[in-house]
């Protein structure tokens, strides 16, 4: 369990982590959200005492990191897979981590073994593929066979068959009962690996809420009607029960509701429709809509949170969003 | 997608309630070991002879002493009739080889803090062993008994060459022995820790050496050019805390009259370390890393 408490970072003038309190629970896979300069290396670093904070705490199952006698053991972290001594072997490099935390030199071959990199043992690992790099990052993490588990940006550079391996290893890992937290700018990733979500944006916390309800609130699907005879539509649509909203370009829409069924109804009617489209908001665009409401949010602090623009959407968007970011702050 | 969860209750962080108290958490087999600076030693002890630096500096370093050491034995031995030697200690030509020697020291003890700075492993090195302090000593634990150990074989080596070969110059005392081989190699091992100590505050490889470089030549260089009359004393104190010139104080032939003798470079060097150590130490743990 990892636990942050008003956790900020100020570099000079700049807060790049401001007041982030949330909490990482075992058992999940626990994906950091962020665009890019958001704050998630820093809060990662600061949780491995790396960073200094300015302000605020975070602890690792109640202790600060300088605390644990074990460190390795309790936490395993690839923070960037290019953190290795290049000249040095993957072997040796795996043996210096395991020697300074007193892990048997067994330890060593078991997590060369599981990350596939035993023929490539005693190579230099400044010869290393990105990926194979990215292997060795995840060796050191395992070597201690820790409870928690950190990976900032493990997706980035891995070619498909990386991703997925990474993937199905974080979630086998959550599911024995460690804490995995994993930071990504990619929201698609995080929707097939993490449980719950933490979503970052300009040092702040914007959300922090389970995967399931994210995608409930964001994923919705919707039919998107326009018809010249709008108010007839609407009145056949309400005789039908079907609820409506209005938005903006004089096209409507429906919530989970069947194109069939709303094209047989206007057709009865004999109802002139120019679109009828079933629609998925994706959850990028969930995600986007986020993070730059924080951009606008600290560039024109001035304007009213909710004026940021409503591109082919609808009022109700963000709104839950609104909450949630309340409810996290 | 995902897997539906239940709801995950947003709660206050309750610091004593943190160990996992109401949510089921991973135990591993691995047995818990409390990590002391023993851990930390014998993990530097597989970084300094894990890369290939360590062999080039000190291949290079053995190739200067041993090499320049004999070959100035032979060549002094040959060309001198023996009353060109009376009086003088033999063990004092060993001096040349150690004068560029040196360089390879500085070089290791900088690479061996400053060399993770530029690779990133500094951080993969504090994740693990999060005492700062700790990583710093065993550095210096380590990278002194490898120069030590290298300085006296090499610097022993040719001290018994010289002993040997240069006949017809005196033989040298016990105080000489002391200071010419396990004196000298102390101070050489000392000058590196120092070079060690300034690449953990500087941060930067080159720029570290470069500094190490200049504090070891710059006093003779400037004072060479020192012509002028009212600086003659500044000029003379330069020469005479030279690095090379108390190099030289160990084989009692200085290059001045005045100035450190006998044992004082040991005890200048030992503290110029010691404050650069305890600032290394001090900017360690307070600086982000």
């Amino acid at each position: 369990m990892i636990e942050l408490e008003g956790l900020t970072k100020r570099y000079g003038g700049k807060l790049a982590v401001d007041g982030l309190t949330f909490t990482v629970r075992p058992g999940l896979v626990t994906g950091f959200l962020g665009p890019n300069g958001a704050g998630k290396s820093t809060t990662m670093r600061m949780v491995l005492g790396l960073d200094h904070p300015t302000a605020g705490d975070v602890r690792i199952d109640g202790r600060h990191y300088d605390e644990l006698k074990d460190p390795l053991t309790c936490v395993g972290a690839v923070l960037d897979a290019g953190d290795v001594h290049g000249g040095r072997s993957a072997f040796n490099h795996l043996l210096c981590l395991a020697q300074s935390n007193g892990i048997p030199l067994t330890r060593v071959h078991e997590v060369l073994d599981t990350v596939g990199l035993t023929s490539v043992a005693h190579k230099k690992a400044k010869g290393f593929s990105l990926g194979m790099s990215q292997r060795l990052g995840i060796a050191a993490a395992l070597l201690g066979d820790p409870r928690i588990l950190m990976f900032d940006e493990p997706a980035n550079g891995l070619d498909p068959e990386g991703i997925h391996w990474i993937r199905t290893l974080m979630k086998s890992l959550a599911a024995q009962g460690r804490t995995v937290f994993v930071s990504s700018h990619v929201m698609s990733e995080m929707a097939l690996t993490a449980d719950h979500l933490v979503v970052i944006g300009q040092g702040r916390l914007l959300a922090d809420t389970s995967m399931a309800d994210f995608i409930r609130q964001n994923s919705r699907s919707y039919v998107r009607i326009r018809s010249p005879q709008r108010e007839r539509l609407l009145h056949v649509l309400h005789e039908a029960g079907i609820t409506v909203v209005e938005c903006g370009g004089g096209a409507l829409e429906v919530d989970d509701g069947k194109a069939e069924l709303i094209g047989e109804l206007a057709a009865r009617h004999r109802i002139v429709l120019h679109e009828l489209s079933p629609r998925h908001a994706s959850l990028e665009e969930a995600f986007m809509r986020l993070t730059a409401q924080a951009v606008e949010y600290h560039a024109h602090s001035d304007v009213p949170g909710g004026s940021w623009p409503r591109q082919a959407s609808r009022a109700g968007w963000g709104t839950g969003w609104g909450a949630g970011r309340r409810k996290g702050a | 997608m995902s897997t539906p969860q239940p709801p995950m209750p947003q709660a206050a962080p309750a610091w004593q309630a943190a160990p996992g108290s109401a949510y089921p958490t991973y135990t591993s087999p691995i047995p818990v070991v409390r990590t002391h600076l023993g851990h930390a030693i014998s993990s530097e002890w597989t970084k300094i002879r894990s890369v290939r630096s360590t062999m080039w500096t000190l291949g290079v370093f053995l190739l200067l002493v041993v090499g320049i050491g004999l070959l100035v034995a032979l060549l002094v031995a040959a060309k001198s009739g023996d009353a060109d030697l009376s009086g003088e200690n033999p063990l004092s030509f060993g001096v040349f080889g150690l004068l560029l020697g040196s360089i390879c020291l500085i070089t290791l003890g900088v690479l061996t803090t400053a060399s993770e700075y530029g690779t990133g492993m500094i951080r993969t090195t504090m994740v693990a062993c999060p005492s700062r302090g700790r990583v710093l000593a065993a550095k210096a634990v380590v990278f002194f008994a490898v120069a030590f150990t290298v300085s006296l074989l090499s610097v022993g080596l040719v001290a018994f060459a010289d002993a040997a070969l240069l006949d017809g110059a005196r033989q040298p005392s016990g105080m000489e022995w002391l200071k010419g081989t396990f004196g000298i190699s102390l101070y050489l091992a000392l000058l590196g820790l120092l070079s060690l100590a300034v690449g953990s505050v500087i941060r930067h490889s080159a720029g570290a050496i470069t500094i190490m470089i200049g504090l070891v030549l710059a006093p003779l260089v400037i004072a060479l050019f020192m012509f002028s009359e009212s600086l003659d004393r500044v000029r003379t104190a330069l020469f005479e805390y030279s690095i090379p010139n108390q190099l030289s104080v160990f084989y009692s032939n200085s290059l001045t009259r005045s100035g450190p003798s006998g044992w004082d470079p040991l005890w200048i060097m030992a503290g110029v370390t010691a404050v650069v150590f305890a600032g290394a130490w001090l900017l360690l743990e307070r600086r982000d890393v």
